[in-house]
């Protein structure tokens, strides 16, 4: 009863105010809908894998000869083919985004040019993969005489997750607050060491998940590195990043998916989980990263 | 730390410099046989490292001719622009069929109509010309039932495509547009399978390893020389030449300059030894023991050239009266 008199009293004063509550309900548990169905799904996946690939999975998958025959065909020369592709895809693509995005941020002054730059990187965040295969194809492998290697497969993946890595570590520097910076300029550091000591500690939590994202990206293409000469199927796993005898697992993936024999299913669900496990690990790195750094920063 | 890591990376640019490997790439199609070549080559002694890949027919022609890889694979004999690629890129070639492959054509298996297709209903529906135009199986052949045709085939890239429009329609990649195109046969074979007003196309091998998803259609080509009447697609059809004009040869072409280099020349003597057995398991149609040894043969005298260039159409061709002609 008492309830009630104090809705009245309430509806009097903010006659709308029971279609809020209602509003806010409603969206809570749209949100958890909308939630639930990706996890959903990607449950239904993975339970759909591991009821086809589990029985393919064991040590001799992982790390047996490679072979033709869906029985023991093996995933060795894919994982260590990603392996490499992933480091050196890091290695240029990390340093070289992050920086340009620092500059863009902290230096670059606001101007035409400036805005025309930063809608064309924010573009070619969509132009379809094979063309930056197709790039890579041109300038890697023919005119540096990279030839099919391990690198110019790297540098092409670098340059399709670089617009990724920009734009991402531009919203984690948006992210961290002025005062910082006025602080830091305060107690009479240069500009320099206001980045280094202060800033990019501080964006380090946004701009590493820019690069887990960036990573997953390039763990999954196949259609640039076609191009650019990874081969679908090789004899011996590739032994450094000059070697242009390589394949990655997607592109198994995609050659065991596609085979007429039905022997190759569990095969292509084995690999998948591998990939899936790869890709957990090199986030699950990222994010251990990401928490280790953001408790060193307090403001 | 940081140190250790530059170090590690120089070190490893410095000694993973390439080294001799066997390079192939081309068809999808005819993948599955270099890949299996490849696997037994790789398990004998003193075997070299071998790549394959597959950009297709024509992208591994493109790289053949810019001397980037020692073996094309192709699912069609190569073209007059490609051959002058390879001439203006100073590549000489042999060429050497390796296996058959035939097309079939399947529809549904509630599809209760079909019994069987002649190829001049098979050009009605799949020429340019049939557009917007021929929708219905009604219009295809009288007492069909009134109801809308789905196609499913092969994507506009694969040799396949090339090889069907051509023997069906009279010109390579001469189709109408509007179908549901897909480079993976899976993909057709579940399109097919899921619809009762589908008709598609794709490699045989992917009808025998799903049977009970799809109905086969007889192929009858009106010609009585090679066989009368319509004719079901088979290892033995395929083989003896009366399954016309859906069944094609399969070949490889080798580097003249590749196949001096010992690695190359080990490989694809073991390749041609082998040829009967990895085709086979490849699930192709091997030719027959005779013209294995006349191919044989063509590689030991190192013939170049193609067999294929001064023919009209590829379509229908006996493999081993062309061959023994030379």
């Amino acid at each position: 009863m008492k309830e009630k008199k104090k809705l009245k009293k309430r509806l009097k004063y903010f006659p709308n105010s029971r279609y809020y509550d209602i509003q806010d309900t409603l969206f809570k548990y749209f949100g958890l809908a909308c939630t639930l169905l990706g996890v959903i799904i990607l449950s239904i996946l993975i339970i759909d894998l591991v009821i086809d690939g589990a029985s393919r999975i064991n040590w001799d998958f992982i790390s047996g000869d490679p072979s033709t025959s869906p029985e023991d065909a093996t995933v060795m020369v894919g994982i260590v083919g990603t392996l490499w592709i992933m480091l050196f895809t890091a290695l240029i693509a990390l340093p070289i985004g992050i920086s340009a995005g620092i500059y863009l941020e902290e230096y670059g002054k606001r101007s035409k040019f400036a805005s025309i730059i930063e809608i064309n990187i924010a573009n070619l965040a969509g132009v379809p993969s094979i063309i930056y295969g197709l790039l890579g194809l041109e300038i890697f492998v023919r005119m540096l005489h990279l030839g099919e290697s391990i690198l110019a497969g790297s540098l092409t993946l670098a340059l399709l997750i670089l617009p990724i890595v920009i734009v991402s570590t531009r919203e984690a520097l948006k992210g961290v607050p002025y005062s910082l910076r006025e602080a830091s300029y305060a107690l009479g550091a240069t500009k320099w060491q206001t980045i280094w000591d202060q800033v990019l500690p501080a964006a380090g939590g946004g701009i590493l998940t820019g690069v887990i994202l960036s990573m997953s990206r390039a763990v999954g293409e196949t259609a640039p590195l076609i191009v650019v000469g990874a081969a679908t199927f090789v004899t011996a796993s590739p032994n450094g990043p000059m070697d242009d005898v390589y394949t990655v697992l997607p592109m198994q993936i995609y050659n065991w998916v596609g085979r007429p024999e039905k022997e190759f299913i569990p095969t292509a669900a084995g690999a998948i989980i591998v990939l899936l496990i790869i890709t957990f690990l090199m986030n699950g790195l990222a994010i251990f990263m990401r928490q280790h750094w953001q408790r060193k920063v307090k403001w | 730390m940081r140190n250790l890591l530059f170090t590690f990376i120089a070190f490893a640019l410095l000694t993973s410099c390439g080294g001799d490997s066997i390079k192939i790439d081309g068809s999808s199609t005819v993948f599955p046989i270099s890949e299996k070549a490849a696997g037994k080559y790789s398990k004998t002694e003193n075997s070299t490292k071998v790549k394959v890949s597959e950009s297709g027919t024509g992208g591994g022609f493109k790289k053949f001719a810019r001397k980037e890889i020692d073996i094309s694979n192709a699912s069609r004999p190569i073209k007059k622009s490609e051959d002058s690629a390879c001439k203006a890129g100073g590549v000489k070639y042999i060429e050497l069929p390796i296996a058959y492959d035939g097309l079939a054509v399947v529809v549904n298996p509630q599809n209760t109509w079909v019994d069987k297709l002649t190829v001049a209903e098979l050009k009605k529906i799949w020429e340019p010309a049939a557009q917007n135009k021929i929708m219905k199986w009604s219009q295809i052949r009288a007492g069909w039932p009134d109801i809308d045709i789905k196609l499913y085939g092969a994507g506009t890239a694969s040799g396949t495509f090339d090889y069907f429009t051509e023997a069906i329609v009279g010109e390579a990649k001469s189709s109408r547009g509007y179908y549901n195109p897909n480079e993976n046969d899976n993909v057709l074979v579940q399109g097919v399978a899921g619809d009762k007003a589908a008709l598609g196309y794709f490699g045989l091998y992917y009808y025998l390893e799903n049977q009970d998803k799809l109905k086969i259609v007889p192929i009858d080509d009106e010609d009585s020389t090679n066989g009368a009447g319509a004719i079901i697609p088979s290892m033995e059809t395929v083989m003896n030449g009366t399954y016309q004009p859906l069944s094609r040869p399969l070949l490889i072409y080798i580097s003249k300059e590749s196949s001096t280099k010992k690695e190359v020349d080990g490989f694809v003597n073991f390749y041609l030894d082998n040829a009967e057995t990895v085709v086979k398991e490849a699930k192709y149609i091997p030719l027959t023991k005779e013209t294995y040894a006349i191919v044989k043969e063509r590689y030991k005298n190192k013939v170049v050239g193609s067999l294929f260039l001064a023919l009209k159409s590829t379509v229908g061709i006996k493999l081993e009266e062309l061959l023994k002609k030379q």
